[in-house]
């Protein structure tokens, strides 16, 4: 019984098989998601205000002072930002995976976390912590070591500050990777080493190390693309400090007046160097397979810390204090005290600030509702889609499947901001662009029809938009997932007359159970705390909670701030924790940076 | 400045599309008679069941006069849409560009705004008996499409822990000593309604080469003009270059370490009106919100608890601050700013590289 037999068999009397239809029309949905966007976004790049075909945008980018200091801000803020996170993350990873270093688990679940926070939220945190005055530590430092009352030991509002605050938030993607590599490295090639009298650091020298390193590599350009892309973190503390990145000049491109030729061209260059980036990550990782070509025979070596171990723990506690104890600290305690900054104490505990959120400030309700309806609209919406693209092209069910496979993981490569720029020009041009062209075959004006085509203002744009980001990653999981089931029990299945989709219904589905909802959970919690595409897109009615936190970071608002962080902390947290109890055995997931 | 892309032409395409030529806008000579709040009129807005308020002012207050209205209307729920005057602006925008009529009513920090939409016909004619009764002429549309909402300075303050009175700055020109470096803390005219006018102001009676020169003193530089007041609160910085008056009163009355400084050179003086647009889902509500908000109960309780000033003519300082005949206040010019704001903000941004 082979899978050849069940694929050349001739159509049988149960007649039409849908796969070929529906490879279609996924197709045509995910070039709509995708390509339909980018090409607005390419259009407006090369176009001038009357419509004219120009490189004049491009030349601005280049030449104007005003975009070149941001261009080279983000690309030594990545490089910084990638640097420190592989020093910082590759050595918690071999702590974690290969030695005897108590608490391990709590240490991944730390990272998990961090992994999970929103970076802007972090951003807001480090705020409290750190502002050069009236930050929590700068005030503790003074009076622990009595410095004058404006002298200051950190200041988030720098650029130094900015790489630390991003790469908080950006480690863990480098220490899931090289975590993972050291799991899944075969043991018996280190016990080879030994065995041939390799000490303990030949052994790492010759053996470990350069088979984690396509891992560490990979997990260094992964840690760049976050940090060049990222708009929340920078978009609250680069602006007080007087500087731009690329992400927030983009936005900033949209105040009035806004200028949508240069956001388009601006967002090009960072497009472009994402899919190269990627396309080096993919050519490093693809090398892996060769390397671990003795397959998983035994388990990784253990190594004991022995006295360092106290050593290795204290690392690992100073740096998840960053991330993740301080922030929450910082912010639990904003939420509750009278003055954000102020230690809670007796005589500045409050309610206030809960009543303030849930019964004062009108804009909650909406923006809970509109996020978790965005959050579970895209969840539901974007598995069923990972679930089919990855059927199709797992079980290689019709020609096109690599097409298929390829479209799913593209929006990888669209950094959010980008994206969100794409479908504000799609999206607001569109229903005049239909109307133009509608009128001049018909004759008629059809603003009706053209109207059907105005997403902007609604929650579908958003729709679009967390859909786009969503789907690679929940892609790859049921990806993996489909391939952990071996097609035998399909093929039975087909054999005994079942229909393809009535076999992947009976048979598939319910062995994919957890792994459906797993990828369903990461997707939402990817979505509720995505701000860079949501800030392009919203208007006032379909307002999501991210974007509303940064609303309230610009008046300055920063306990309604800390309980809605709280209450977004809290959900996510509950979303992972469920995720985590159904895996099993999946890969990591990737969220995106918001 | 651009020429061919301004804030005319993106709400044109917008009403164009709209209108397909049909109504072109009559010219009023006159406002329309003033309207009482009748039973009837409460009726139509209850049924709406909701409003829709753009604003730009301080969310805690906004939302104390959104709660005030709910309880004296209840049925009528408010929602507020809090943001950056210019943001509002560029929303505004957006949506009537795209024929999304969300908003019912609007409250603007920069008065050119209500300039530029009243030229462009965005705005509903209507005029409550309060402002026809006690608001002076200057301080209402002629063509009764809006009402200076409130009234109040950007001024400069100190953090009284951090700063002495007797070393306090007493003008602009003062925070250009380097001994200032790194302690101010200032808000941002391409979001805030207030900061642009006030910067039109500063620039017209100072000079721009204040700015160019306070750029080199490594200020803080946030969005909101709300902002300020309440990191200098939390004694962030030392000193507020630019800022709500009524915030600096608000923290003050409530025993924050705060104090105003006008400026010996004048304090940049912000009108901002309020408006319903043509375009209001909620026409009644918008009405009876608009009616609430110039009343003179919602105007006293604005100076009281807010720190506001009102253009209203029954309402009362609240005793203990400086009254607006002993300060040195600037010019305010809405047409100017309407004529220069493209320009300033691009200046702006050249010195403050933000």
């Amino acid at each position: 019984m082979t899978i050849a037999i069940s694929e050349q068999a001739p159509r049988r009397k149960h007649g039409f098989d849908y796969t070929k239809t529906v490879l279609y029309g996924f197709a045509a949905a995910l070039v709509l998601l995708i390509v339909l966007p980018m090409s607005w976004l390419v259009y407006y790049a090369f176009v001038d205000k009357t419509g004219a075909f120009t490189i004049g945008n491009f030349y601005t980018l280049f030449s104007d002072p005003a975009f070149q200091e941001p261009l080279v801000t983000t690309f030594v803020l990545a490089t910084s930002t990638s640097l420190i996170c592989c020093l910082v993350a590759a050595p918690m990873g071999w702590l974690v995976a290969r030695t005897d270093m108590p608490l391990r688990r709590t240490v991944r679940l730390m990272v998990t976390a961090s992994f999970v926070t929103p970076p802007f939220l972090g951003a807001i945190a480090w705020e409290l912590l750190a502002a050069p005055n009236s930050g929590l530590l700068n005030k503790l430092a003074r009076s622990a070591f009595g410095l004058e009352s404006d002298e200051h030991i950190f200041n988030i509002y720098s650029f130094p500050g900015l790489i630390f605050v991003i790469a908080c938030y950006t480690f863990p993607y480098v220490f899931v990777l090289v975590a993972n590599a050291l799991d899944r490295m075969p043991g018996d090639l280190e016990d080879a080493s030994s065995i041939l009298g390799g000490g303990t650091w030949q052994t790492a020298k010759r053996i470990t190390i350069p088979l984690v390193l396509p891992a560490l590599l990979a997990g260094a350009l992964v840690a760049f693309l976050q940090a060049m892309t990222l708009f929340g973190s920078p978009a609250i503390l680069a602006l007080p400090a007087g500087f731009h990145t690329m992400t927030t000049k983009i936005w900033s491109l949209f105040q009035y007046p806004p200028k949508p030729e240069l956001a388009a061209a601006a967002s090009l260059p960072l497009l472009i160097l994402t899919v190269i980036l990627l396309r080096a990550e993919h050519m490093i990782l693809g090398r892996r397979s060769y390397s671990v070509i003795g397959g998983k025979n035994s388990d990784p070596r253990i190594i004991q810390l022995g006295g360092l171990t106290w050593l290795a723990l204290g690392f690992c506690f100073v740096v998840l204090l960053c991330p993740v104890l301080l922030p929450y600290g910082a912010l639990l305690n904003a939420s509750f005290s009278r003055i954000a900054t102020t230690p809670i104490w007796f005589d500045n505990f409050t309610f206030h600030n809960l009543y303030f959120v849930f019964f004062e400030l009108s804009a909650t309700k909406l923006a809970l509702y509109n996020t978790f309806v965005l959050g579970i609209a895209t969840a539901t919406l974007g598995t069923i889609l990972a679930v089919v693209i990855s059927y199709l092209t797992t079980r290689q069910a019709v020609t096109g499947h690599r097409a298929l496979g390829f479209l799913a993981t593209a929006p990888v490569a669209i950094p959010g901001i980008v994206l969100g720029v794409g479908l504000f020009l799609s999206y607001t041009q569109m229903p005049l662009a239909v109307s133009y062209v509608c009128k001049s075959i018909s004759g008629v004006p059809c603003d009706t029809f053209a109207s059907a085509f105005q997403l902007y203002g609604t929650k579908w744009i958003l729709l679009l938009a967390f859909l786009t980001l969503g789907l690679p990653a929940a892609y790859q999981q049921m990806q993996s997932a489909f391939r952990a089931i071996h097609p035998e029990l399909e093929d039975a299945s087909r054999i005994l007359g079942a229909t393809r989709l009535r076999a992947l219904w009976q048979i598939t589905a319910p062995l994919l159970r957890t792994s459906v909802i797993a990828t369903w959970c990461f997707v939402f919690v990817g979505t509720i705390r995505e701000l860079s595409a949501a800030i392009m897109l919203f208007t006032s009615e379909t307002k999501v909670i991210s974007v509303l936190i940064f609303d309230l970071n610009e008046s300055g608002d920063l306990a309604a701030i800390s309980v809605l962080g709280i209450i977004m902390l809290v959900v996510t947290f509950g979303i992972v924790a469920l995720a985590n109890r159904l895996r099993i055995g999946g890969s990591p997931v990737q969220i995106r940076n918001a | 400045m651009t020429g061919k892309f301004n804030r005319r032409d993106v709400l044109k395409a917008g009403t164009a599309l709209a209108a397909t030529g049909l109504f072109a806008e009559p010219l009023r000579a006159a406002a329309p008679p003033a309207e009482a709040v009748t039973p009837a009129l409460i009726e139509a807005a209850k049924k709406e069941g909701k409003v829709v308020h753009y604003t730009s002012v301080d969310l805690p207050l906004a939302e104390k006069v959104a709660k005030a209205f709910e309880a004296k209307y209840p049925g009528i729920a408010v929602r507020v849409e809090r943001t950056g005057a210019e943001r509002i602006f560029t929303r505004i925008g957006q949506e009537q560009q795209s024929r999304i009529y969300a908003c019912d009513v609007v409250q603007s920090s920069d008065a050119a705004h209500f300039v530029v939409w009243k030229r462009d016909g965005l705005l509903l004619p209507y005029v409550p008996e309060d402002v026809a009764q006690h608001y002076p002429a200057e301080h209402k549309d002629a063509d009764g499409l809006f009402a200076s909402y409130r009234v109040y300075l950007c001024i400069m303050a100190r953090n009284t822990d951090l700063v002495k009175p007797e070393d306090a700055p007493k003008g602009f020109r003062d925070l250009l000593d380097p001994k200032w470096a790194g302690k101010i803390v200032k808000a941002h005219p391409g979001y805030s309604g207030t900061i642009l006018t006030a910067t039109f102001q500063t620039a017209r009676d100072v000079g721009w080469d204040y700015y160019e020169k306070l750029a080199k003193q490594r200020i803080m530089q946030l969005q909101s003009a709300s902002d300020p007041p309440k990191k200098l609160a939390l004694g962030e910085r030392a000193i507020m270059a630019d800022g709500i008056e009524y915030g600096i009163f608000q923290l003050k009355e409530t025993g924050k370490p705060v104090d105003p400084i006008y400026a010996v050179e004048g304090s940049p003086m912000i009108i901002g009106p309020n408006g319903i647009l043509k375009s209001a889902p909620n026409p009644n509500a918008a009405k009876l919100l608009q009616n609430f908000m110039l009343s003179a109960e919602c105007q006293q309780f604005n100076v009281e608890f807010g720190g506001l000033r009102s253009a209203h003519k029954l309402v009362k300082d609240k005793p203990g601050r400086k009254p607006l005949s002993e300060i040195k206040v600037m010019k305010d010019d809405a047409a100017a700013v309407e004529r220069d704001s493209e320009q300033i903000k691009v200046r702006y941004t050249q010195y403050f590289k933000v």
